[in-house]
């Protein structure tokens, strides 16, 4: 399983990567190999504002719909249209292609209190939720 | 209750099966993947456990008068070594549960029923034999199964058995021939929409038998195959699933099963319900759509049309093979007609889809 070091993460298993005062916000590894084959991810709209911890996303596979929460609180500046219609780069890509959405930072404190590498490492060991 | 497991379960773990619980037996729902895995049956084959179906034994001098009031589908046409699918109904029309009948002789079948079902139907069916010259046992402890489904289903096991297989037609079997080297009761049949077999083994056999049938048909693409495939392939051939396209509320005849429903047999458990059902029309059918705008059915969605619910999903997903989110939905029998425009509420929106077509999927050739 792969968890990238630079990257940080919630236990609900969104990752997040800072880029100036934005966040791109996905889902990781682990979260996609439970999922299993992803064939649906329906998008917020841009210029939502959302709360940390309210939805952001829903990703489908065949057997399982998910909920992917907001790590951060702000507004949807970007969401990643090719998704629509090549959903599966959630599993063969969740750190690149696989990106879901761009929020703009409101608290960037909320960024650092998200779990690292190895914190989240110890999460996904557990099996997650 | 604890779950259950089958004589397979350490086989699973150990090919890397992701284990859920289903029915109350634990399962793996896929190994490689549910995709990889739909898409070998489709084009090779698939290997799958089925251990957890449960199967009864009917034997004794009244066993077929007490199957025709048991079932509604016509036990007196089956042959030795034929087999039926067939509903079960209460007296309301509503379905106990839906199932295979096997005549191993005049005075012998073997049903076999749905896991989740096995202590309900058992209960029923000796309630129903109360009074009856029929002996009864439930055997599900003492049988495991695969099915070996897909196209290359009998060349596979051709390498493993003498028997000259492509004489065994669909719906057929042998009540005892040697395969690797252990007895099995061999079927062509098969809940994915390909041809195929089911083998019934005694469950110290099974893990021998999967290994073996692994061992022949894994160079020829052979694949092990979860729970979750064995949805989606049963989906897209539109074969029912019990729970979802028939319950104690749905009648088979509004699940579009009226031609397993034979009222000229004489008395059956609901046969009142479901010959007014067939004679009127039922109000409620069983109707396959596909999404028009984006959007996954699942199961107990609301249907709407016309500005009002009409019904609800009763099974929805991706279908693999024909790459569209398809569903199955239970409606007003006014909108069960095909091009009907219809709305699927998904998370508090309604998006549009359309009636179309049943099955799905149908396999080429037979």
């Amino acid at each position: 399983m792969n968890i990238p070091k630079e990257l940080k993460y919630t236990k609900d298993h969104e990752w997040v990567r800072v880029e100036g005062n934005t966040a791109v916000v996905g889902v990781t590894d682990f979260a996609q190999l439970q999922l299993g084959d992803v064939v649906f991810v329906e998008l917020p709209p841009v210029g939502k504002t959302l709360k940390q911890g309210e939805p952001l996303s829903v990703i489908e596979s065949v057997k399982a719909v998910s909920d992917v929460y907001a790590p951060v609180s702000g507004k949807v500046v970007k969401v990643n249209a090719a998704l629509e219609e090549a959903p599966d780069l959630v599993n063969q890509s969740p750190y690149g292609e696989g990106w879901v959405a761009v929020i703009e930072l409101a608290d960037s404190g909320e960024v650092d209190a998200l779990l690292d590498d190895a914190a989240y490492a110890g999460v996904a060991a557990e099996g997650g939720h | 209750m604890t779950a259950r497991k089958t004589p397979l379960y350490e086989t699973h773990v150990r090919a890397g099966g992701r284990i859920v619980e289903f029915g109350g037996w634990l399962l793996p729902v896929q190994y490689a993947g549910i995709k990889e895995e739909h898409q070998a049956v489709r084009t090779k084959a698939g290997l799958f456990d089925v251990s957890h179906m449960g199967e009864i034994l009917v034997q004794g001098e009244d066993s077929l008068s007490f199957l025709q009031t048991l079932v509604t589908n016509d036990v007196a046409k089956l042959a030795d070594n034929q087999v039926l699918y067939t509903p079960m109904c209460y007296p309301d029309g509503g379905t106990v549960d839906d199932l295979l009948v096997y005549r191993q002789g005049p005075n012998d079948y073997l049903l076999v029923v749905n896991a989740a079902n096995t202590a309900k139907d058992w209960a029923w069916i000796l309630e129903q034999a109360e009074g009856k010259n029929v002996s009864l046992e439930n055997v599900s402890d003492d049988i495991a199964q695969l099915a070996l489904q897909g196209p290359l289903a009998e060349k596979i096991l051709s390498n493993l058995t003498e028997e000259p297989l492509a004489a065994l037609k669909y719906y057929w079997f042998w009540p005892e021939v040697t395969v690797a080297g252990k007895r099995v009761l061999l079927s062509r049949t098969g809940y994915t929409g390909e041809d195929g077999f089911e083998l019934y083994c005694d469950p110290g056999d099974a893990t021998y038998l999967w290994e073996a049938i692994m061992a022949a048909g894994v160079p020829l693409g052979l694949m092990p195959a979860g729970l979750g495939c064995r949805d989606t392939l049963r989906f897209e051939a539109c074969l029912p699933l019990y729970g979802h396209e028939l319950s104690a509320a749905i009648s088979p005849v509004e699940a579009g099963l009226g031609m397993f429903v034979k009222p000229d047999k004489g008395a059956f458990n609901g046969r009142e319900a479901l010959v007014a059902q067939k004679t009127a029309g039922p109000k409620r059918k069983l109707a396959g759509f596909a999404m028009v705008d984006r959007g996954v059915a699942r199961a107990d969605y609301p249907v709407w049309a016309e500005g009002r619910q009409i019904g609800h999903v009763t099974t929805g997903s991706y279908a693999p093979s024909l790459d569209k989110n398809l569903g199955l939905a239970l409606v007003e029998a006014a909108f069960a007609v095909l091009g009907q425009a219809i709305e699927v509420e998904i998370r508090g929106k309604l998006v549009a889809a359309q009636i179309v077509a049943k099955p799905f999927y149908k396999r080429e050739g037979k």
